[in-house]
Formats: structure tokens, C-alpha cells, sequence
């Protein structure tokens, strides 16, 4: 139908004309078509969040490594808007035959909570988990607090002095903050949450002696903490990441448990045929699995975490529970 | 020193690079081409450019921005000189001058001086932005909120005050725009504002088709509205002569007009709201002022087109000094370029300089280079120039419409974006009909949801409390300087009111 190569933005235009006769070449050979093997025409993959950021650059990596494997092009189309809601649905709602997946985030996991959307992982068939990146907690380098819990002691001596930041209202950053000062039953005002626009500009606050704590990823702090004006309290997740041995999780600093981060994995509808899943799920488990696949992403600091289908669902499981207790816990859920 | 030694050899290295090469070159084409047809702005060819660098590495995509600029501002000499119609607005201010050396038959003379001395004040805007911005950098990074906050609102007054000579119609520019970056989801509590139902509008309007509509779109109405006052070139001028005949010796005859030109150039441009246009009038008759021969001016004296023509080159590197320390753009065109940057990865503020420095230095060195480059393209250019001039408007407006519609659809694959690009388009046209100025409307489109965002931070910091906003030294210093501006506007203006009320009371009696 189309030949075009993986970004030629303006063929779409040309590919939205030719749906209608798509439709009735399909139409008049569907027996045909259902006899082919999948794939036989490009598959387009949809990312929720616009070009150039992080859920772009790693969903054209995938991309790139999935067209090798399945040897048709692999389209990626942004479809931004609603804080990813537009591209989310979209990918729910496409035609389960497997020419239609997308990239899924973190967001998923929140939408039912903070009633921006009644999207869950359930409204999809979960294909591969290729990225984790836990949430850690970062101070000022000189001035702040040595380990969690002198920031914890800190915190209850003196209630909603220490200000937190990271990101917007019932962000990730927001809730995982949240989140812990709940599991330690601390009251939430204790630290006031500061919205800001994200990583960079909390941890602009924190250099500049406006804020005491910035929740965000470890790649996100990276430079700040390289120019030594931020320093790594805990991560929250369940075991130490090997790239920062020395920094604790939440548990072996105050024997808590509890961990939160950032995901993205790849989706199809619900209700795609058992054949086509099982192809797809193959050809990404050889992709994120691939050597290729880690040094592309460790370029851009993103971990690599692999899961099938099966172990997808339980860790989606585990985040839409996580997720509800911390949206809970900041009086966000609805 | 070692250090910054390294830092330079990489960004050589990442300057000698095919596709980085390719990309300076055909910008560059592009800007001589936009800027060299009387009506098409650089604004406007850097709106249209923005799809294009989506493709590119973020160092090519700036270099496209810089070099096209750069180009357009300066062949918007030509026409101006050979038919008196100028290519862009900034060269608006000396357009009757180069003219009335063309007809003493003083063609060469006019673009020689204008190109040299354009090259001239844009080195030296580069070079200022090579060591202001990370002198201004390091002392930036002990800016939290509440020093932002003040910063991004004297942009904006900046922007009402000085981008325009009518204050008012300046301030309803300014609140057009503001109300623009209000529609999207509030910041703080994601309650949606101004969507109408529309999921599109929850993320807020989409900045690159409304400059694509606001320039373009508006630009090829205003071609097509006025048409009919358009002349005709009748008498095709001789064939330009030697260009950098004698140039030598007038641009250091004229040496501290030259000078003065490139520094208040830059200072301008670097003012949040003023680019090369405001820069260009300035020059023009500061360089009348202090002239020994204020008569010979209007006639096809050199000497005050060589001060503006620095002027508004060196302005446009200033411009690029905010943009890149504070993410506050100097002017429209690094409006966009501060908008291409965030998608690109690179957030303009004080961390890009710790994060990205030879990227940094590589964009430093795309200036100089573009501004060399600008002799030898110029040169081409003026030798082109007639054939171009000859295109009929109307083939040319369908050419940029497409362009229009295809970059505005490109950047989400969206029709709504398409729409949004042709609204507009209409609106500004309709605006630009009533004497509203544009620069306003984008800085208020710009800084508003920086202003919003950073109240709302330093608020939660300071637990609500507004002395806030004045106990840190540094945001309190810029507050006071902040609220000085505005008390002195609105007296000036209060008085400026009163004056006209009274004259008008007396041309009544």
C-alpha cells in the first residue's frame, strides 16, 4: 500500500488519502488478507508524547530495531496532547490487527486515579516493558542532610518548613514523595510539595537555595549531581541499580518499603489475535534484549528493564496499586 | 584556560560535520531568497524552517535558524537599495537612503557598505554572546523562581513598552498574547482552561502554527491586500558594479559609526521584545545626531546606513543572549528558536551551560561562521537579486502557502494544528489592519506561562506570603528595578494622555 521509511512526516498526509481506498481494497479481499502471513504491510507505532523527548527517542530506538526484526517499516507517529491522554487512547482504540501499537508511560498507571481518564493498563494488550527508572531523592550537596534519615528527623522537627519539588501537582515526582512520607506516616504538609515544570527547573530551585529536596530519576539529576550541587539521598526501588552502587534504596535507609518509578513499554489494543501477539511479543524480546537496544539507551542515561507480556501485566499490576495508594495519600485520587 | 581550550577543539569537531555543512549552506540559501523579496520577513522564514530542523541533530537545527537569519536580515538590503521596497522590516530604516544612492548611481557603494558593515556588527554581536551568556550563566544559576519571575515580567513589560510606540495598543497585544498562553491545562491543578471541549486544546495552543499563521499566512495577505500599490519595476537598474571597491576605506572612515551600531545593536537585541528593526531606526538616527554632515542625510550618504546596518545584524546575536541564559527570548525569531530548542532537548537556562558546553561553543562558532559566510553568499547574492525580484507575488504567496500548511501539519501530524496555523493567520492580518503589533503578542504568548508558572512556585515556597517576592537580594533588587519601569511608563504615559487631551482641547477652541 505505502513503502515509506520510518519518520517522512508528510506521507502521512498522502497515507490519510489513501485509507479510503485501503478500506475497499480490504474489503474486497479479506479472505485473502487474513491468510497472509502477519506482518505483510508497515506497522505504525504511535507515541503519546511529542518528538524529541525522552518517550520519543526511546520509542524510535524500538522502532528502528523492530523493523529489522520484522522486516517491514515501522512507522512512529507523535500524536501529543492531554498530558498523553490523545495518543493513549488512540493506541487503545486502533484496530486489535496488530499494524497499530504505540509506545505506553508512567502516566497510564495514573490516569484512572487523578480522573483525567478512565484509561488502565486493562484497555490494552501489554507487549514488552523495555524502561524503569526509579525515582531518587536528591538534597543540596553541601548544605543538606547526610542520609534520609537525618532529612526524616529534620522534617518532623520542624513541619513544612523543608519544601519538596520535581515536578507538577500529582506528577510522578509529586506522588512518589508522597507516597513515602505516607509509608513512614508522616503527615503530607510536613514537607509542602512546590509544583514546577519538571526535572530542571526543581533542581534550578534547589542550586539556587529556594527548595531542600528534589524527587526526580537519577538520569534527570545527573549533571547537577556531576557538578556536585545535588546529592543522592535513597532510590526507590527494590534493589541498589549497578550503575549507582553506593546509593541506598528506601529500604536499607529507613527499612520502609517502598519503591516508585517512571515505565514505558509497548501496547497493542485489547483483543489483538493470539498469533499476532505472540510475533510481536517475540520480535520485542529479541529488540530490548538486544546489545544494540542497551547502548542506544544508555546514551540517552535510560535503564533497560525487559519483561514479556506475562511479567508486564503483574508489574503494571503492581504500579496501578502503588500508584493508587500514593495519588491516595497526596489527596489527589478520585 | 585548558579547559575551555578543550571545549573549543570539540566544538570544532562537531562543526566539521557533512550533513552540519549542508544544513549552514541551504539556510543560508533560504535566507537570501526570503530576505532578498520585498514583504517575506526572517521571522517568517524561521517559522517555515521549524518543521524542517525536526529532522536535524539540535546543533543543525540551530545552525539553520542562525545562518538563515543572519542571511535574510542582510539581503533585505538589496531590494530596498535596487527598487526601494525592503526585503525585511529592519532594513526599513535606511531604505530611502541606499535608494538615493542608487540613483547617483551609487548602487555598489550602498550594498557593499551595507553588506561589510553588517558583517561587521554581527561578529561582533557573536562575540559578545560568546562571553556574555556564560559570564551571565554561572551568576544565573543562583536564580530560583522568584528571580525568574521578576526577569520574565519586565520581559513582558518590555515587550508593551518598547516594542511598540503606542502603549496602548502595545498593551493589548501583550494581553492578547497572555490570554493565548492561559488555554491548556492550569499548571498547578491540571483543571483545563479555554479548551471548549476540544482534546487538542488541553495541551495548550501549539506554538509553531501560530507564528507560522501570525508571519506567513498574515504576510502573504498583506502582499495580496496591497497588490495594487505595488510597483512595478519599469527601469531595470544598470548592472551593480564592483562592490567591494573603496568599502575599505569608507567602513574605516565611518569606523565609529560602525562601532557604535554593533554595541547599541546588541544591547537591543538582547532586550526581551526589540530586534533588529527597533535596532535599525535607532542607529539610523543616532548616527544623523551625532554626524558632522546631518544634511547630507536622505540624500546617499553612507554614513548612516553602515551604522544601521551593523546595527540590526549584531542585534540578532544579542537577541541569543536571554534566549539562551533564561529561556527569555530577545526577539520573535528566538522566540521560536527557544521553542526548537526545548524540543530538541537542550532547555534553555544556566544548567545547559554546565550540561552542553561544547554544544554551546559549537553554536558560538555557527555565528561567526554564518557571519563569514555572509561575504561571499552576499556577494551571490546581489548578483541574483534582479531575476528574483522579477516573480510574480502571486506564484510565490501559493509556494509559501503550501509550505505553511505543510509545516504546521507536519509537526503533530495534525489538521487541527492546520487550522489553528489559518486562523491565525487571519487574526493577525486583521490585527496588523488596526496597527497591533505582533512582537508582543508572541512574548506574552512565550513568557506567560513562565511568569504564571514561576508566581505560582515562588507562592508555594513562600507559603503564600507575597514579601516573599522581595527577601531574596537578588529577586528583590529586580523587583524594585520592575515596579520603577512600570511607575515610570504609566506616568509617562498618564502625562502623554493629559498633553494630547489638552491639545485636543485647543485645536477644538
Amino acid at each position: 500500500m505505502n513503502i515509506e521509511t520510518s519518520t517522512r512526516k508528510p506521507m502521512a498526509l498522502r497515507r490519510r488519502l489513501l485509507w479510503p481506498l485501503a478500506a475497499l481494497l480490504t474489503a474486497a479481499g479479506l479472505s485473502s488478507t487474513a491468510l497472509a502471513a502477519y506482518p505483510d504491510r508497515p506497522i505504525t507505532l504511535i507515541v503519546p508524547w511529542a518528538a524529541g523527548g525522552g518517550t520519543d527517542a526511546t520509542g524510535r530506538f524500538v522502532a528502528t530495531l523492530l523493523e529489522r526484526e520484522l522486516k517491514q517499516p515501522v512507522n512512529v507517529v507523535n500524536r501529543t496532547g492531554g498530558g498523553g491522554i490523545v495518543g493513549h487512547t488512540e493506541i487503545s482504540n486502533a484496530k486489535p490487527d496488530g499494524y497499530t501499537i504505540g509506545v505506553v508511560t508512567t502516566e497510564l498507571s495514573l490516569y484512572r486515579w487523578l480522573g483525567t481518564s478512565q484509561l488502565t493498563y486493562a484497555n490494552y494488550t501489554p507487549l514488552v516493558l523495555y524502561n524503569t527508572d526509579p525515582v531518587a531523592i536528591h538534597v543540596q550537596a553541601e548544605k543538606g542532610p547526610k542520609n534520609l534519615n537525618e532529612l526524616i528527623s529534620a522534617v518532623k522537627a520542624k513541619p513544612g518548613v523543608m519544601k519538596a519539588s520535581g515536578a507538577n501537582l500529582g506528577g510522578l515526582a509529586h506522588l512518589s514523595v508522597a507516597g513515602l512520607l505516607t509509608s513512614m506516616n508522616i503527615p503530607l504538609a510536613s514537607m509542602p510539595w512546590v509544583p514546577s515544570e519538571g526535572a530542571t527547573p526543581s533542581l534550578q530551585l534547589l542550586a539556587s537555595d529556594a527548595i531542600e529536596v528534589v524527587a526526580t530519576t537519577m538520569p534527570e539529576a545527573q549533571t547537577m549531581v556531576d557538578a556536585k550541587r545535588a546529592r543522592t539521598l535513597v532510590i526507590m526501588a527494590s534493589k541498589r541499580d549497578p550503575v549507582y552502587p553506593d546509593v541506598l534504596t528506601v529500604k536499607e535507609a529507613v527499612g520502609v518499603d517502598w519503591s516508585l518509578g517512571a515505565w514505558r513499554g509497548i501496547a497493542g489494543p485489547k483483543g489483538m489475535p493470539a498469533d499476532v501477539t505472540t510475533r510481536l511479543a517475540n520480535a520485542l524480546r529479541k529488540v530490548v534484549n538486544d546489545p544494540e537496544f542497551k547502548k542506544l539507551m544508555d546514551s540517552r542515561k535510560f535503564g533497560v528493564e525487559f519483561a514479556d507480556p506475562a511479567g508486564f501485566v503483574s508489574y503494571l499490576q503492581t504500579a496501578q496499586e502503588r500508584f493508587g495508594v500514593a495519588a491516595k495519600a497526596a489527596g489527589l485520587a478520585k | 584556560m585548558e579547559h575551555f581550550f578543550s571545549q573549543l577543539s570539540a566544538a570544532f569537531g562537531m562543526l566539521a560535520d557533512v550533513q552540519l555543512i549542508s544544513v549552514v549552506l541551504v539556510a543560508s540559501a533560504f535566507g537570501l531568497f526570503v530576505g532578498a523579496i520585498p514583504g517575506l520577513t526572517a521571522t517568517m522564514a524561521t517559522a517555515l524552517l521549524v518543521p524542517v530542523t525536526f529532522y536535524m541533530t539540535p546543533l543543525a537545527a540551530v545552525a539553520a535558524i542562525v545562518s538563515c537569519t543572519a542571511m535574510a536580515i542582510t539581503a533585505g538590503d538589496i531590494p530596498g537599495c535596487l527598487i526601494r521596497m525592503p526585503g525585511t522590516p529592519a532594513s526599513a530604516a535606511y531604505t530611502d537612503e541606499t535608494y538615493a544612492m542608487t540613483r547617483r548611481g551609487l548602487a555598489a557603494q550602498a550594498l557593499g557598505s551595507s553588506l561589510v558593515s553588517s558583517v561587521i556588527g554581527g561578529l561582533f554581536g557573536a562575540i559578545v554572546l560568546m562571553i556574555a551568556a556564560p559570564v551571565l550563566a554561572s551568576y544565573a544559576l543562583r536564580f530560583s523562581s522568584f528571580e525568574y519571575f521578576w526577569l520574565a515580567l519586565m520581559g513582558l513589560s518590555c515587550a508593551a513598552f518598547i516594542s511598540s510606540s503606542d502603549l496602548l495598543r502595545g498593551m493589548i497585544a501583550l494581553l492578547i498574547g497572555l490570554f493565548l498562553a492561559t488555554v491548556g491545562m492550569d499548571p498547578l491543578t491540571g483543571t483545563p482552561r479555554f479548551d471548549f471541549g476540544f482534546t487538542a486544546l488541553l495541551g495548550g495552543l501549539n506554538f509553531i502554527p501560530i507564528m507560522i499563521g501570525m508571519f506567513a499566512v498574515c504576510e502573504i495577505m498583506n502582499n495580496l491586500a496591497t497588490d495594487s500599490e505595488r510597483v512595478r519595476i519599469k527601469e531595470i537598474p544598470k548592472p551593480v558594479g564592483r562592490i567591494f571597491a573603496g568599502i575599505g576605506g569608507l567602513i574605516s572612515r565611518y569606523r565609529r559609526n560602525t562601532a557604535r551600531g554593533a554595541v547599541l545593536g546588541t544591547l537591543i537585541g538582547a532586550l526581551p521584545g526589540a530586534g533588529g528593526d527597533l535596532a535599525a531606526w535607532m542607529s539610523y538616527s543616532l548616527a544623523k545626531r551625532f554626524s558632522k554632515t546631518p544634511e547630507k542625510f536622505g540624500t546617499g550618504h553612507p554614513e548612516g546606513v553602515i551604522e544601521a546596518g551593523a546595527a540590526n545584524n549584531a542585534a540578532l546575536s544579542g537577541a541569543w543572549v536571554p534566549a539562551l541564559v533564561f529561556g527569555i527570548p530577545g526577539d520573535a525569531v528566538t522566540a521560536i528558536a527557544v521553542g526548537v530548542l526545548i524540543m530538541k532537548g537542550l532547555n534553555p537556562g544556566p544548567q545547559l551551560f554546565e550540561s552542553q558546553a561544547p554544544t554551546l561553543y559549537a553554536i558560538y562558532l555557527i555565528f561567526i561562521v554564518a557571519n563569514l559566510l555572509l561575504l561571499p553568499l552576499g556577494w551571490l547574492a546581489i548578483r541574483l537579486a534582479m531575476p528574483l525580484l522579477r516573480i510574480p507575488p502571486h506564484q510565490l504567496s501559493a509556494v509559501i502557502l503550501m509550505f505553511c500548511i505543510l509545516g504546521s501539519y507536519a509537526i503533530n501530524n495534525s489538521i487541527f494544528d492546520i487550522g489553528v496555523m489559518l486562523l491565525f493567520g487571519v487574526v493577525s492580518f486583521v490585527l496588523g489592519r488596526l496597527g497591533v503589533p505582533k512582537g508582543p503578542i508572541i512574548l506574552g504568548l512565550v513568557l506567560g506561562p513562565m511568569v504564571e508558572m514561576n508566581f505560582l512556585t515562588s507562592m508555594a515556597i513562600a507559603d503564600g506570603r507575597f514579601l516573599g517576592f522581595f527577601e531574596r537580594p537578588i529577586a528583590g533588587g529586580l523587583g524594585v528595578a520592575a515596579i520603577l519601569i512600570w511607575g515610570f511608563v504609566l506616568m509617562r504615559a498618564l502625562r502623554g494622555h493629559s498633553d494630547k487631551a489638552k491639545h485636543a482641547a485647543k485645536s477644538d477652541m
